[in-house]
């Protein structure tokens, strides 16, 4: 078969099983749109703004499991994207970015659209190439895929010349099977032997705490880790990446760490004595200060990626390996030891941690006529039956979301964790829903973020890919007012959102439905509605009590257990103390 | 510590960047890095003198370990090694003492003249970067011209080598 640049890489994408390409085109891509526009076997979805290409793309890997693949054209093409890229690979998300670029002859001459987007990428991907021989095109796309999706994954950008994708210049094209580099071997098995002296080490535990994170659905290794944290009866906490990995309403899960987790949690890890980290990175919305982190614990720490063992924390017993296969090694072992769990000091753990259970560190007081946030999240929940892929943008919505969201299965709950991207949850859940049709699919943002992306409901509408808003409309930027307030006495430093759309409207403007909420009265009656109305995207704008603030909260070098509670938290303490039964 | 990690590295443009993007992006020391092709044309061979303490050198090794293009590396400051640093000096030398001077001090160091003029020596000096720290230092100041150094490179002894 005799091809041209542009036909090979459009035949390499359906070869590869690329159903869905989240593009926008331009000069330097003219040639690959062309071939594209005469087949329909890959799906175009045609983007408002190449940040919303990628994230879109980042949603569909994190829903599907399966890569996410972006066109975009050079220069301005490329550097839009460099958000969305960046956000997949801190949250190592599986990622193809073809960028478009000025035809070989032309680079390094300060061409129209030329960016050097080999470098300008370099520090935000896995890897990335630049292809300089049409005859290597569809080996480095291979390479691509390859390095994409393997080991610990990340984005990874292939920038192609013009020249490269010229129709009349045809070469063979073959679809390169496998692929190998000599420099890349992505497959790590945990060590037997560590494993063994990990597995000792947990059953000689008093306050076993186990600590999980998106390795774990990066490896589609949930099950194993359900089976692994049931066989133990030990408690377990996971990261804001690793919601749903574990079943968020299952009585071993204590809730998530870190800066904005449980009391039980955070109070859990500075009190155990066994810690094991599983697909975690020890980040330091996790860990608060790092020299007062867990400090009575031994620590395991399991990790595809050798670079984040002890990087920040020291591992007692490292093991590097793929969270799957470790854990199906680990139960193996489980099943063979002649150790036994030590059940008392279990029970007494578990006192321990259901006494800081009852202090309900996330209770909220409703107010009349003023919506809460949470009961916001609460009442979504509710009428998704807690079955709806849930994205988010990035600020106190996003925390009240992994809060208030009780996540049961892997690949629910996606959001930028790592970069902290706004204007993530419209894109992303437009690829989510690309994904599955079927499924509701919700974006909890805030007028902040949305404001961000909010170009995609016109991609919403060509698409048809009825996602439903959430807007926790509080007219601040919620989080950033929430520190102001804590750490510089109230000085609001532009944070105010005046001057905002009529949301309502806008959502109409784009050929959508909007609704407004302002009575909690209201809430579950919108949300009903919203979600009926199955094949129209529906903005919900619910305009939310404005100094609410997220807690528990560990602030800046504070430990696990100098968290700053909720003021309903701290009546509770102080009656508890009252009453001399504060542990 | 001062360590020095050898790399072989896919001879591919960027790696380098790659490699150095790595130490400014991170925050680590680079205190001098040498690259030239193998005998193999697609392998680079690349020595890099760094120091950190050694949390932080464990995720240099790592860290580099993990980019694309880095086919195998080796941390020699644990291990029995040789290090050679190559430096050319152009130095005054004008006058009958001052030559002869130059030519003595140059004789101790087994330092070689590569290039005479009226005025000046052109000096090619192979060794530790300590001996030719020293050699800069005995040469007086106001005679030195320029000085030109390759960083250092490094070999393991014996017959252990970093190869594929």
């Amino acid at each position: 078969m005799e091809l041209s640049g542009s036909e090979i890489i459009i035949q390499f994408l359906k070869d590869e099983g690329v159903k869905h390409l989240f593009g926008y085109p331009g000069g330097a891509v003219l040639h690959i749109y062309d071939a594209l526009q005469k087949q329909d076997d890959v799906e175009h979805i045609l983007v408002r703004h190449e940040q919303g290409a990628t994230h879109a793309a980042d949603g569909y890997a994190r829903a599907t499991g399966k890569p996410g693949v972006c066109l975009v054209t050079s220069g301005p093409g490329a550097t839009n994207a460099i958000t969305g890229i960046a956000t997949a690979y801190m949250d190592s998300i599986p990622l193809v970015v073809l960028t478009g670029q000025v035809p070989s002859h032309a680079i390094g001459s300060d061409a129209f659209q030329e960016v050097d987007a080999v470098g300008v990428s370099r520090p935000c991907v896995k890897h990335n190439f630049l292809v300089k021989d049409l005859n290597k095109l569809a080996e480095t796309l291979k390479k691509a895929f390859y390095v994409a999706t393997t080991g610990r994954p990340g984005p990874v950008v292939v920038d192609i010349p013009k020249d490269i994708t010229a129709p009349h210049i045809k070469i063979p094209y073959q679809f390169p099977e496998k692929i190998e580099l000599r420099s890349y071997n992505p497959n790590f098995k945990g060590h037997p032997r560590q494993i063994k002296r990990a597995v000792e080490l947990l059953l000689n535990a008093r306050r076993p705490m186990i600590y999980t994170g998106g390795g774990i659905i990066l490896d589609n290794a949930s099950e194993e880790l359900r089976s692994f944290v049931r066989k133990l009866g030990y408690p377990i906490t996971q990261t804001l990446m690793g919601l749903g990995a574990f079943p968020g309403t299952d009585p071993l899960f204590i809730g998530m760490l870190g800066m904005h987790g449980t009391y039980e949690a955070n109070m859990a890890m500075h009190e155990c004595d066994v810690l094991i980290n599983i697909g975690a990175r020890f980040d330091d919305r996790i860990t608060g200060v790092t020299s007062k982190f867990c400090p009575y614990a031994q620590i395991i720490h399991i990790d595809i990626d050798p670079a984040s063992i002890s990087k920040t924390i020291n591992a007692d017993i490292p093991i590097v390996g793929g969270a799957k296969q470790v854990l199906v090694e680990m139960i193996k072992q489980l099943d063979q030891t002649e150790l036994k769990v030590d059940q008392n000091a279990l029970d007494a753990w578990w006192k321990t941690i259901k006494s800081w259970q009852s202090q309900k560190s996330f209770a909220y007081e409703k107010k009349k006529g003023l919506i809460q946030p949470q009961e916001a999240v609460e009442e979504l929940y509710k009428v998704t039956n807690g079955d709806a892929y849930i994205t988010s943008d990035v600020g106190q919505h996003q925390m009240y979301a992994a809060q208030f969201y009780h996540f049961d299965e892997p690949r629910r709950w996606i959001n930028s964790g790592g970069l902290g991207t706004m204007g993530f949850g419209l894109p992303a859940a437009m690829g989510v829903k690309l994904a599955f049709p079927d499924k509701d699919v919700a974006c909890v943002t805030g007028e902040g973020s949305i404001q961000m992306c909010i170009q995609e409901l016109s991609t919403c509408l060509q698409y048809d890919l009825p996602v439903k808003i959430i807007n926790l409309n509080n007219r601040y930027l919620g989080m950033v007012r929430q520190w102001q307030e804590f750490f510089y006495e109230k000085r609001y430093s532009h944070v105010y959102m005046d001057s905002l759309p009529d949301f309502v409207k806008l959502a109409e403007a784009y050929g959508h439905i909007g609704i407004l909420v302002e009575n909690p009265d209201d809430l579950h009656d919108a949300m009903v509605e919203a979600f009926k109305l199955k094949d129209r995207t529906v903005f919900l704008d619910i305009i939310t009590d404005q100094e609410a603030n997220v807690y528990p909260m560990i602030s800046a070098g504070k430990a696990h257990n100098e968290m700053d509670i909720s003021p309903l938290q701290q009546k509770v303490q102080a009656s508890l103390k009252a009453k001399g039964e504060l542990v | 510590m001062r360590h020095i990690i050898s790399l072989l590295v896919e001879n591919e443009a960027g790696a380098l960047s790659r490699i150095s993007g790595l130490f400014s992006a991170r925050g680590y020391n680079i205190e001098s890095l040498t690259v030239a092709t193998t005998e193999d044309q697609t392998l680079s061979r690349m020595t890099i003198i760094t120091t950190g303490s050694d949390r932080i050198i464990e995720q240099i090794t790592k860290q580099l370990n993990k980019l694309v293009d880095v086919v195998k590396l080796q941390d020699f400051t644990e291990g029995n090694f040789i290090e050679r640093e190559m430096m050319f000096v152009k130095v005054k030398a004008d006058g009958e003492s001052q030559r002869a001077e130059v030519k003595r001090l140059s004789d101790i160091f087994r330092a070689r003249i590569i290039d005479v003029t009226d005025t000046t020596f052109c000096i090619e000096l192979t060794g530790a970067g300590d001996k030719l720290d020293a050699y800069i230092k005995a040469m007086h100041e106001n005679n030195i011209v320029e000085v030109v150094r390759s960083g250092s490179m490094g070999i393991m002894r014996g017959e252990k080598a970093l190869t594929l």
